[in-house]
């Protein structure tokens, strides 16, 4: 078994004219934390996109524990244990929170009749557990739509947690987050990886947080990989210097 | 009274209402026959429209399926059934109360089973589509049936089909079939209760607030889409069964597949009602179903004015239905919380 967890080789995806991504290599360490940035429309969540099987890719593989999953629709990859949040972030409006969770316990092995089966109460455990871990207990049984943008974020998180994922994908998990809870978040995250044991794989514009949080950083601009390395080299690199971090 | 002591007289109270009024009003049998069949018509919408979110137009197409299933299984299990429609034959034809209360029985059986089947094989070809697209697209089937079996000579084509006669006294027949379609309300009902309840409901409900991200997370959208139709497919097949033995008399256009009456009637009762609510279908078909009568009546000759605006009011200015406005005004009522409790997990036993 290979190190590392996600393997994508040579992958290039258009949208019409536009050149979204082009030969893009990465890898995702099993375990660690992987972090993706580069500024605006560099491609980076059409890269997420493909990984997780959004549209089809044009060319290139992506492996996922060894398997190739380039061709897999979005549900069976989420039943693998792949699983990503919104950059917009998504829950469930008209549902309360403990819903939302309920609603999000793995799929990879409910049988037809599973569709049927009770809401348990090891699972409301659960829910309310991981939704005290995200500091969400005390509005559980708010509806998620009435949460704060924020809050929704950390219900998101949760959720995901609750699906017991291999490698969690994350969009920019601390946009809109206030600062005072940027790293309250930080910490989970990093408790996610280490206690749970799920790999991380991470978009992020703000510097601090990825510096912080990633043992290893790839920069895309342009669609295209600029450069790759530990967050030192990164902060460092001449080239994304110039392309995404400016001059100080 | 506690909770559940006024759930219990409350359900206890409209079985009495549903066994007592035929007794007391017999003359209205037949209006109450059609009022619980609204009020099945409204539950197995909602399923859809209200809980999962796809507003379905076809669903009566599951109603003139059962319809002709069970007529052709009553009447082909005893004789030819192209001669028994030919017009021109003008044969009698008997059921004696044994032929009759089998084919009756196995065709109910029948009816069910064969919506269920086609809801699966047509859910395939809808589920693809969202939105406005699902509406047309479903009412596009209904549509299209129905004109497909006003050419089925077998069936009797465009002149319909008449049913076995009850063997019996009229009188009786007609609390036979108002007792089944009880049955049929009562149980679609307690079905969906429980439906509601279970994982099933925490599924289509995520699938109406959001389809790609229960993708996303995993979860067999087409799986819960495809089951969730033919449950109303199948409460809807039996209902039209009945409804066809009731009515003695069945033709495609008007009566199995009528998409611009009853079709449309399934929509507005849950909106009226208050859609995606356990209770709103059952409000909004017995009320509906009494305005409609009360203007016929009263109104004739206007009573299309009436609905239409019934149709434009709710439509445009009473959205959220009966259900949805008392929820927005009690939320409490039904457990749904509008602030954060202070308790901490480590209080909790």
């Amino acid at each position: 078994m290979s190190e590392y967890i996600i393997e994508i080789d040579s992958l290039s995806k258009s949208y019409g004219g536009v050149i979204a991504n082009k030969d893009i290599s990465l890898k995702v360490k099993k375990g660690g934390i992987t972090g993706l940035i580069g500024p605006n429309g560099s491609g980076k969540t059409t890269l997420f996109n493909s990984i997780v099987g959004y549209h089809p890719v044009d060319s290139g593989s992506i492996l996922f524990s060894g398997q190739d999953i380039s061709k897999f629709r979005v549900q069976e990859i989420a039943r693998l244990g792949l699983l990503r949040t919104f950059q917009q972030t998504r829950i469930y409006a008209k549902m309360n929170c403990i819903e939302n969770m309920q609603v999000s316990i793995p799929h990879r092995k409910a049988g037809f009749w599973d569709m049927f089966s009770s809401r348990d109460e090891t699972t409301i455990e659960r829910a309310e557990r991981l939704l005290e871990f995200v500091g969400l207990y005390e509005k559980r049984w708010l509806r998620a739509g009435d949460l704060s943008f924020g809050q929704q974020k950390l219900l998101e998180f949760a959720m995901a947690l609750m699906n017991e994922p291999t490698v969690l994908m994350l969009d920019e998990p601390t946009a809109g987050i206030n600062p005072t809870l940027i790293n309250g978040l930080i910490d989970r995250l990093k408790r996610a990886n280490e206690e749970f044991g799920i790999t991380l794989f991470v978009i992020e514009h703000n510097m601090r947080v990825i510096m912080n949080l990633a043992d290893h950083i790839y920069c895309l601009a342009h669609g295209q990989m600029l450069a790759e390395g530990k967050p030192e080299e990164i902060q460092n690199d001449q080239r994304v210097i110039d392309a995404y971090l400016g001059a100080h | 009274m506690n909770k559940s002591a006024a759930t219990f007289a409350l359900y206890a109270s409209i079985l009495a209402l549903g066994i007592i009024l035929p007794i007391y009003f017999p003359n209205y049998v037949g209006q109450m026959t059609v009022m619980w069949m609204m009020v099945v018509f409204a539950l197995t919408w909602d399923i859809l429209g209200g809980q999962m979110g796809y507003n379905s137009l076809g669903n009566i197409f599951f109603f003139g399926a059962g319809m002709y299933a069970s007529g052709m299984v009553q009447v082909g299990m005893f004789y030819d059934l192209a001669k028994y429609n030919d017009a021109a034959g003008g044969g009698i034809y008997n059921f004696s109360f044994a032929q009759y209360f089998t084919g009756l029985s196995v065709g109910f059986v029948v009816a069910a089973i064969v919506c269920v089947i086609f809801a699966v094989i047509l859910g395939r070809l809808v589920f693809g589509l969202r939105g406005p697209y699902f509406a047309i697209g479903t009412l596009a089937i209904a549509t299209v049936i129905g004109e497909l079996v006003s050419t089925w000579e077998l069936v009797g084509g465009g002149q319909g089909m008449s049913m076995p006669n009850y063997p019996g006294d009229l009188g009786e027949a007609k609390f036979v079939f108002y007792t089944m379609m009880f049955v049929l309300a009562i149980s679609t009902f307690m079905f969906v209760r429980w439906l509601y309840g279970s994982r099933f409901g925490l599924a289509i409900n995520a699938i109406r607030d959001d389809e790609q991200k229960a993708e996303g997370m995993g979860i067999h959208t087409l799986r819960y889409k495809t089951v969730a139709w033919a449950i109303a497919a199948f409460f809807l097949g039996i209902a039209g069964a009945i409804y066809g033995n009731f009515n003695n008399f069945f033709e495609p256009i008007d009566v199995a597949f009528p998409t611009t009456t009853f079709g449309i009637f399934m929509v507005l009762m849950v909106l009226l009602g208050g859609k995606g609510t356990l209770w709103g279908p059952v409000i909004g078909a017995i009320l509906f179903h009494v305005i409609k009568e009360v203007t016929w009546t009263y109104l004739l000759n206007l009573q299309w004015v009436a609905l239409g605006l019934l149709i434009v009011v709710t439509v445009v200015y009473f959205q959220e239905g009966i259900m949805g406005w008392i929820m927005r005004k009690k939320p409490e009522w039904f457990g749904i919380r509008v602030e954060g409790d202070k308790q901490r997990l480590g209080d909790m036993k």
